[in-house]
Order: structure tokens, then sequence, then C-alpha cells
């Protein structure tokens, strides 16, 4: 056992030198040198205080998304439009703000309502593709792409429609909303520790949940095999359901912090690809909750590293994209040979 | 074709399947092969037929020639044809194009041509298709002659059959054994691979017998059939002696119920089932009985009629509903439909609990699954996979997940594939459930011995006609065998059952 | 509007929707030998980057388009390697691959944002540019477009008319069978992915180079167009006949989008250009549908007329996929 576990570890050792290596080379090829960029990132990273605040800005809504993918992988599915459910949270937040944003209500009332309200919409966006995938046979990775490009299109039209700024309308975003309606930040820095309270209280729910309740046994249950499942009495659509309402409803919970603690409005790229970084960070960490915290905080830091490489050595930010990917592709593989190998043995 | 297989081996991984095999079969001849399952027949046949190789030392040789056969193709190349036990075919397409896939042709086919020679070798043979027509249209009996047909064009000199009466019907059977019955004068060999004691002493010239991966005998008629079981099980098999049913309240009535679907209708079937019997269904692969048996536990609805358990009306209920009155429905497919791979037994034993609060507690849970492996004597920890325990072992499981309180226990096929030891094992256990819970059971079996052995009635189904339910005890294989495949029924007997 | 425009408008849909047929083509193929090449749409813009920027370096398009297919193969080589040999998820190596090769076209594609570079030219055959009607609609096209029709009738044709065709069916439908029939089915599998994922790499540069000529970045509008040709391969059924019309399907509703933006002044533009992907989910939903329980269900409980006129119904729309996609083939 000792053995097989140290032998995972050592080919996931052996997938990241390749993965660095592979990244290096392409660096070379372009005429950059690596160390360069890596110390770059590095310094952009975690080199300040400030840095490493905006690391957390960013780990905050991958954590969200990633805890919440979890439960839908281990209900065998692939939620690719958590994307959307994003969007979808940011557009239910902002709305609820929209609407109390004259009211007498306590500010932080209203902050928690319309959080509910993008966790809300975030929940309704999945259950769309949930009741496609139960009811109408439509694989949830073809109806979540075309929802998440429907969640884009929708922020756009309220952006240039009904919700544009007075005066005109642009890519900038909504009329910022007033401060008093923004999570409190740490003074001199952007993070707020409450979105990192909710999104760490996030994974350590989805930890216990998948770990120690009947809940997260029957929804792993029904992942392993649906209809085995079924006969064992467990209602397996509504589990199915019940993952993706959970993950959608901690995706909104990413896109309502979005609005509420980071940008204070409706921007048009306001998931920022998050959904899809926190599939690749829940394959990379094999579905297993423990190693969550880490693994974002990592391609956090990877994507705010990333973003003074244009200013310093002209090379595009999304190095960084190209870095997460290529690591995770090399871990795939190398668990692969590690398959192999170990079936010859 | 002279096939001589000279010292046999094969090794999967640490099974020894096949230990020195020697067995030559002379051109013109119908070798029968026997075998439990288990005894390696499956794995000499793959290896004759190229589908895998042997150990090295192991030698074929064709006609006085070693040959070295790496895939089915260079097997078909020197000969031999292999026709599988679900043929190898494809249900979507047209039988002509299923039976163009992999012929020598030109690089576009003409179907014009292929189609004459199709209808005249089909001709030949006396078998009819419509070459437009598609494979999945076809019975399984029908799918066999096409794959026939398939390695006879190929020129196929060696036949191999593995286990081919199964799914079919009588009538199939006798059209398949007269054509092999034709194949010795043109010089061919047959080798039929079966369990099946009847029909290989109906059409064999010669058998060989394998247990535990050897050959342990071979003989040639007139056959004595109680020496084959004898060769087969090594032992003299008794299954012990029959116990009349204690029976009491009525557990399950079906009222008139007509069930339907894409392929099969039954229609109005009428039947009391009493707690303590066991009911055995009898048939054909398809005939009905699989969708009879979804029935009774709510996986199929009634078109119409009523299905009542213990007094309360079930009637187009859901399977959950059905589970929840103490029906149990144990499928054929342990690894597909009973169990899920990659879940503990622990996690098993605790699915199959109601949930006490949120929280599982991991230390009753480790506690319960100790005792159900103890009381089922189940080989395998807590922490097990289930798909790290072999097939009986899966089978006990399944029994250990039975919940408590049980009105009715379905089973699919309980003991296929399972040695003699685990087969009356599970019966045992069975026959306590039921007296402990004053539960019934209804069990699905290709097995007619198993099926005359523990029911205490039996229903025959043959293309979606059911029998009336018929008294085990006074009715014999042969009696059973000729229902199956559709002889003596009642002129229109079986729509009140 | 009157004829003329018309036509051009339509020569336009025909010519927009090659790169398309491209991919699609390119997937059928892949997904009729049992391998989902899922990278898609990372392929499609990092072939387009790099497609325009070997025609850019070397001035010549044909090299282009070469380089184009060159890395379509290389990703789908990645694809067949790591779930044919490796048997790991085909559908998580597709995905991560989907989104690393955007990345790496956008990475690498950076010195050569916005800048200037060859393109093809229209290519009208003569004589046969003339005939009325016919002529301005089919044969004043960019010489890739007439590929794109070529590459249809070809797929069509290899598929259901050629011994090889017969056997990539049945390759894909239960490999054992095929395997008894002489088919090396793991090899076939390889050149099927890798000659898929060629033809997908055609479909950058036919944008780069050609419908929408130049490299721009994030906002080259390219990314989704490879998850959209992923539902229409669904949507054609695996035959590439069905696959060809529901690509001009789509590229003729962008179209209109386009054209009746001025005229339904009311509807935002952001709602007639997003108009497409929530059709695909409906047309999804429609061949699909006929495979859900509740369905089936549904249809027994139904008298027997309305049972059989609506299971009639669903038979037709419903396309099934090649029986043995995504699942690896061993010979014990």
């Amino acid at each position: 056992m000792l053995k097989t576990r140290f032998g995972g570890v050592l080919f996931q050792a052996v997938a990241f030198v390749l993965a660095m290596s592979f990244v290096s080379l392409i660096l070379v090829a372009v005429g950059a040198s690596p160390l360069e960029a890596y110390k770059n990132m590095l310094t952009g990273s975690v080199g300040s205080m400030r840095k490493l605040a905006e690391v957390l800005v960013s780990f905050v809504p991958l954590l969200l998304v990633t805890a919440g993918l979890l439960l839908t992988f281990s209900a065998g599915l692939w939620n690719i439009g958590v994307e959307g459910q994003i969007v979808l949270g940011a557009i239910g937040t902002t709305w609820a703000l929209r609407y109390f944003v004259d009211s007498t209500l306590p500010p932080a009332l209203i902050i928690a309502l319309s959080i509910l309200a993008g966790m809300f919409a975030g929940a309704l966006w999945a259950a769309f593709a949930g009741i496609l995938k139960t009811f109408g046979g439509v694989n949830e990775i073809f109806g979540g792409l075309g929802l998440n490009f429907v969640s884009t299109a929708l922020t756009l039209y309220l952006i240039f429609g009904p919700w544009k700024r007075e005066g005109v309308a642009s890519m900038s975003g909504t009329e910022p909303f007033p401060d008093i309606f923004s999570l409190p930040q740490l003074p001199d820095l952007r993070i707020s520790p409450w979105a990192l309270g909710i999104a760490l209280v996030a994974i350590v729910v989805v930890y216990f949940i998948l770990q120690g309740t009947y809940f997260g046994l029957r929804i792993k249950a029904v992942g392993k095999n649906f209809r085995a499942a079924y006969l064992l009495g467990i209602p397996t659509w509504q589990y199915s359901l019940y993952s993706f309402l959970i993950c959608g409803a901690l995706a909104g919970a990413a896109g309502a912090l979005q609005v509420t603690a980071v940008y204070h409005r409706l921007i048009p790229s306001i998931s920022s690809g998050y959904g899809y970084l926190g599939l690749m960070v829940a394959m990379l960490i094999n579905y297993q909750a423990i190693w969550a915290v880490p693994v974002a905080f990592f391609f956090a830091a990877l994507n705010i590293g990333s973003i003074q490489l244009p200013i310093v050595l002209k090379l595009d930010s999304s190095l960084s994209g190209v870095l997460q990917g290529v690591l995770v592709l090399f871990v795939l593989l190398m668990e692969g040979v590690r398959q192999k190998f170990v079936k010859k043995v | 074709m002279n096939v001589e297989l000279k010292n046999i081996h094969k090794h999967f991984g640490k099974t020894h399947a096949n230990r020195g095999i020697n067995l030559t079969i002379p051109s013109g001849t119908i070798q029968g092969i026997l075998g439990e399952n288990g005894a390696g027949k499956s794995t000499l046949m793959k290896i004759l037929s190229g589908f895998i190789q042997a150990d090295p030392g192991s030698e074929v040789i064709l006609d006085g020639k070693p040959v070295y056969m790496d895939s089915p193709a260079s097997a078909i190349r020197y000969g031999v044809g292999m026709l599988h036990q679900d043929p190898l075919d494809f249900p979507p397409m047209r039988i002509l194009d299923n039976f163009l896939l992999g012929l020598p042709s030109s690089f576009f086919p003409n179907r014009k041509e292929a189609t004459q020679d199709f209808n005249l070798l089909a001709k030949e043979y006396g078998f009819s298709f419509d070459p437009e027509n598609y494979v999945d249209s076809l019975t399984v009996g029908e799918r066999q002659q096409l794959e026939i047909m398939r390695l006879l064009f190929l020129g196929a000199r060696v036949f191999i059959l593995d286990e081919p009466t199964t799914g079919i019907s009588a009538s199939q059977k006798e059209k398949l054994f007269a054509t092999l019955k034709k194949f010795p004068e043109q010089g061919m060999t047959v080798i039929f691979v079966s369990h099946k004691l009847e029909d290989v002493e109906n059409l064999c010239d010669r058998v060989a017998v394998l247990r535990g991966g050897e050959l342990v005998g071979e003989t040639k008629p007139p056959y004595n059939t109680s020496k084959l079981v004898e060769m087969m099980f090594g032992k003299v098999v008794t299954l012990g002696e029959r116990q009349p049913a204690q029976t009491g309240d009525t557990v399950l009535s079906f009222q008139n119920v007509s069930l339907e679907d894409t392929r099969l209708k039954i229609k109005n079937i009428s039947l009391d089932l009493r707690a303590g019997e066991v009911i055995g269904l009898a048939g054909l692969e398809g005939s009905g009985q699989g969708m009879f048996m979804r029935a009774c536990a709510g996986l199929v609805r009634p078109v119409s009629g009523k299905v009542i358990l213990k007094g309360r009306d079930l009637t187009g209920k859901s399977y959950h509903t059905f589970k929840r009155e103490g029906v149990n429905f144990l499928p054929a497919a342990r690894l597909e439909e009973g169990l899920v791979p990659g879940l503990s037994l622990t996690d098993h034993f605790v699915l199959a609990e109601e949930p006490k609060g949120i929280f599982i507690d991991r230390a009753a849970g480790q506690k319960l699954a100790e005792d159900r492996i103890k009381s089922f004597n189940i080989r395998g920890t807590p922490t097990s996979t289930v798909e790290s325990l072999s097939g009986g072992n899966q089978q006990r499981a399944e029994l250990a997940l039975l919940q408590s309180p049980l009105s009715l226990i379905l089973l699919e096929h309980p003991t296929r594939g399972l040695d003699i030891e685990s087969v009356i094992y599970i019966w045992s256990k069975l026959k306590d459930r039921c007296r402990q819970d004053g539960a019934a059971i209804i069990f699905i079996s290709s097995d007619l011995e198993e099926v005359l052995q523990y029911s205490d009635r039996l229903l025959v189904f043959f293309s979606g006609r059911v029998s009336e339910p018929i008294d085990a005890a006074t009715t014999s294989v042969e009696q059973l065998g000729q229902l199956i495949g559709g002889k003596n029924w009642p002129e229109k007997g079986g729509a009140h059952a | 509007m009157n004829q003329e425009t018309l036509l051009v408008g339509l020569a336009g849909v025909l010519a927009a929707a090659a790169p398309i047929i491209f991919a699609v083509m390119g997937e059928t193929l892949s997904e009729r030998a049992g391998v989902i090449n899922l990278s898609m749409n990372g392929t499609i813009l990092l072939t387009a980057m790099s497609g325009f920027a070997v025609a850019y370096s070397t001035d010549s398009l044909l090299l282009g388009f070469l380089a184009g297919m060159l890395i379509g193969a290389l990703v789908a080589l990645i694809v067949a390697f790591a779930s044919i040999t490796l048997k790991q998820s085909q559908v998580a190596v597709g995905f991560v691959l989907a989104l690393t090769c955007r990345d790496l076209a956008y990475f690498l594609g950076n010195p050569f944002m916005g800048v200037a570079g060859p393109r093809l030219q229209a290519f009208p055959i003569p004589g046969l540019r003339d005939v009325p009607f016919l002529g301005p609609l089919f044969f004043r096209q960019e010489l890739i477009t007439y590929v794109s029709f070529l590459a249809i009738f070809l797929a069509w044709l290899w598929i259901y008319r050629t011994r090889p065709g017969l056997m990539l069916q049945g390759i894909g439908e239960k490999p054992a069978a095929a395997y008894i029939r002489g088919a090396n089915v793991n090899l076939l599998r390889y050149v099927y992915t890798v000659i898929g994922g060629a033809l997908i790499g055609l479909a950058g540069p036919a944008y780069s180079l050609g419908v929408r000529a130049g490299w721009m970045g994030t906002i080259s509008g390219l990314d989704g167009i490879g998850w959209i040709a992923l539902s229409i391969t669904i949507f054609g059924g695996w035959n590439p006949a069905r696959a060809a019309f529901g690509a001009y399907l789509f590229a003729l509703l962008q179209w209109l989008g386009l054209v009746l933006q001025p005229v339904l002044t009311q509807v935002p533009s952001q709602v007639l250009q997003v108009a497409p992907f929530p059709l695909m989910i409906l047309t999804l939903l429609l061949v699909n549908i006929g495979n859900a329980e509740w369905v089936e269900r549904t249809l027994a409980a139904m008298p027997e007329g309305a049972r059989k006129f609506f299971a009639k119904l669903l038979r037709t729309m419903r396309t099934s996929p090649p029986a043995a996609l995504g699942v690896t083939f061993e010979r014990d």
C-alpha cells in the first residue's frame, strides 16, 4: 500500500518535471528565458502581501467552483456548464443589488440576500443542464456548453440593454454599486476575509459530505454505477439533480462574490474562465477534496503571476493557461503509464 | 481437416487455464467438448481460433503441419473458423454489409455481385434471408446461420461452435444440427463446445471432457450419461432431497396482467404466489420471463391488469415503492446492475440500510460488514471493493444485501457461473430467508435441473406465451425441455396461466 | 433584398460553413472509429493561429494549410495515445487539450496579432461560374470551399461505399467482431483519429486564411466554434451528409441573425447572435429524447395508435452513436 502510494507520488513528480520542461521548451522556442519567466511569475504572485492578496482574490472563486465540481464529478457528471453557472450567479446578485439599492434595509442584509440570490440563480442554471440530462437525454457536456454561450449573451444583453450605464453602454460593465454594498476588505488589500471564509467553509463542507455522510455515499454510488444504485433503492435522478443544484449554488456563490467582493458591478467576462479552470483543478487532484486547497491556490498563483508577463517580458499572459493545461495533461498521461506499469508488475 | 492439439498450456496471470491438453480430432468428425463453467473449454477454443495465443511450447497442428495463428484472421486463413456464443456481428447494419465486412473484395464492393453470391450460398444451405434487411431484426439462431455462411464463404474447414444452442429455439436447433451433420461428408471438422449433455450426445461422433483445465477423458457412442457427468464434475453430483413447500398466505397476486415492450407481448397473466413458495421461470432467453420478473419488481409497468402485494394494490407504482414493501430484485449482471464497483463491502451494507441521521457511523458500518461477511461466508474484508471478489462471493454479497423484512425475492440466474458448492450454499441461504420472513421466491434460470430441483411450481415462457403453473415435482427434464422449445403446448393454452 | 444579393448571401453561407464542414467530417471519422476527439475547440484555434503564422512567414498559403493539418493530427495523436494506449478517459484528455491548445494559440500567436497576411482569393470556375443561379451560388467560391464540398462527398463515399469504410463502421460498432474479421482495431483507431485530427486541423486555416482572414487573438471570434462542431456531429448522427446539413443550417442561422438585425431593431443584436445556441440545445434534445427512460414509460401508457405514432416520430429523429464510442478494446 505504502509502495503504491509512494509510486503514485513518484509518477506525479515525473509528470510535473515533464510539464515544466515542455513549457520551458516552448519559452525557449519563442526566444524567452524560462527562468526569467518563472521568476517573474513567482514574484508576481507571492512576492508581496499585495500580490498574495490578489492571488487569494483569484483563489476564492476557483476553490468554490472546484468544491462544487467535486460533487458533480462524484455523481459521474461532467458539469461543463459550471462556467455559465458562475455567470448566472453574478447576474442574480447584480439583479438583487439593483433591486435593493434604494431600500432601507441594512446593507449587510442586502449583501447576504444578494449572495443568496446569486446562489439561487446558479443552482437554477445548473438545474437546466440537469433536467436536460435526466429528462431529455442531452449529455450534460453539450447542454452545459450551450447554456454557457447563452449566459454570456445574456450578460452582454443586460449590460448593453436594460442595465446599461447612464449615457453610453460599454464593455466596462454596469454602473458600479456604492461602497456600502461591498463585502468588507482587509485594509489596503483587495481581499475580503468574508469571501475567503465562504470559500474555505464550502470546501470543508464538501469534504465532509463526500467522506462521512449518507448523502455523499449515495452520490458516489450514483456516479459509479447508476443502474445498480437505482436497484439498491437510491432515488438516482434526484441525486444527480441534487449534485447539479449544489454545484450550481457554489458556482453561483463564486459569481456573487465576483460582484460583491471584486468588481462591484456586472462585467462581460465576469466568470473569467474559473469554471473551466475548476474542472482542471478537480481533474488534477483526481477528485480528492483534500488536495483542493493547495492546488487551487497554486493555479490562482499562476494566474496572477502571469499578469505582469506582457509588461516585463513581452509574453502573453495566457502562459499560465498553457502551464496549467500541460500540467494536467502530463499528470493524466503519467497516470496511464502508472496503471500500465502496475498491471505489468 | 485433421486437427491436433499438443501440450496446450495457457496462463492468465496466476490462473492456469489449460494444463497440457493433448487432443487429436480426425478430419470429418463432429467432436464434442464437454465441461462445466471454468473447465477451460473457452480458453482452448480461443487458442485454436487464434483469438488468444497459448504459452510457448504448445502446438497446434493442422493436417500434419504445425501452424502459428496470431489472430482470428490468420486462423481463418488456415481454415479455422469460430462461431461465438454471442454472435460477433453488427446489429445495426444491413445483412449484406454485415456479410461483406471483412470479406476480400474490391475497394468499392460490388453490391449486386455480392447479393448474388450471398443468395446462392444461402440457398445451398437452405437458409433464407433478405440481404437488405437489418441484422438486429434477426433471432439469435438466424444470426448464427449468417455467421456460418460467412465462415463457409471464407473457406473454413474447421468449425468451432461455442455453446451454440443457448438462446435459440428447438426448431432452430434442429436446423443447426442438420446443417452441421452435413459438414463431415465434405471433409470438414466440427468442434462443438457445450455443457449440455443432451446436445452433445445427439450430435457428436466423439466427446472429450475437460475439468480444471485438463483433459480428463474421451468417449465414443453409445454414451453413458452418468459417466459423462462424473467426468465433468469429478464426483457423482446429488443435489439433495426436494423439500415440499410449507406455504402460507398469498404474497403476490397478478390479476389479468398484460405486459408489452417493443419486441414482445404477454397477455393476461393471473397468478397467486404464497409465502414460502418458490416459483421457477423457464424459457429460452428473451421469451418474456425477464419482462415478467421486472413486472414483479415494479420495473416494468403493466399495460393492463392488477399487481397486488400482500393485499396492497401496487399496480403502476415505482420499483422503489415495491422495494419499500419488501420486494428485492437481484439481477443477473452482478457488477453491471447489482453492485457498485469501486465501493467497498462496508459501503454497500451502509447504503442498503435506512440512513440514520446525516453522518455515517463508521464503526457501526464496519461492525455490520464484519457480521455479514461472517454470516454469509464471504471471502473478503470490509474494505474489499466488490469487483475484487470472485463471482461466488459477489453473489453472497448480494444475498447479504437483501433487506429485512422481505416479502418477495426475485432472482435472475442466481447461480450462473458458480461452482456447485456455492450453488448449494446460496440455495440453502435463500430457503432460510424464505422461512424466516415468510417470503416467496421467483427465479429465472436456464439450467433446467436447477429449475426442477428448487422450485415448487414453475412457469414456462415461450415467445410471450406463459404456461399454467406446473408442479415441479412431477415434471421431468425432458418434458420441460420440450415446453421450452415450444412443443406440447395446449392449443390455446397459456392465456390464463 | 433582390435575387442577386440573396444569392451572394447564400454563397457566403456556403463559404462560412466550410471550416465547420472540415471539423465535423474529421470528428465524424474519429467517432465512427470509436474515439471522441473533444479537443476540437482548442485545435481549431491553434491551427488557425499556426496556419496563419506559417503562411505569413513563408508567404505560402499551401504551407499554412499543411501546418494546420499537421498540428491537428498531432493533437489527435495525443488523444489517441492517451485513450487507446494508456486507457485514460477520452473526455478528460480531450477537454484538457481543448483548453491548453486554446491558450497555446493565444500565447504563441501574440507576435502575429492583427498583422496583415496572405489570404485566399475567390477562384471562380471558368464556364460554370456563369451558369444562372448555380454559378454565383456554388462556383465563385474560394478554393477551400470547393474542397469542403469534396470532403463531404468523400467522407460519405468512404464510410458507406468502400471496403475499408465498412470496416470503419465495424470497429466503432463492435470492435471484437471487427477484430475476428481481420481488423487491427487499435491501429485503425489511431489512423482514423489522426486523419480526423488532420481534417479538424484544416478548419483553423480555413478561417485564418479564408473566411475570417488574419489572427486577432482572443477577439478572433473563433472560440466556441469547436464546441458547436461537436454538437453538429451528434446532430448529424455520424452520417457525413446529415452532418453537412447541420453545418449549413448553422451557418444559415448565423447569417440570418446578421441580415435580420437591421429589420428587427427591437430585438437586441446579442440575442440574434446567440440564437443558434438554444436551437442547438433544442435539436440535441429532439435527437436524444427518445433515449430517455420516462419517454419509454409514457409511451407504454399511451393508447396503441398514439404510441405507434410517437414511437415512429422519435425513431426518425433519434440518432444513436457508434455502440463502442469511447470504449477501449482489448483482445481478452
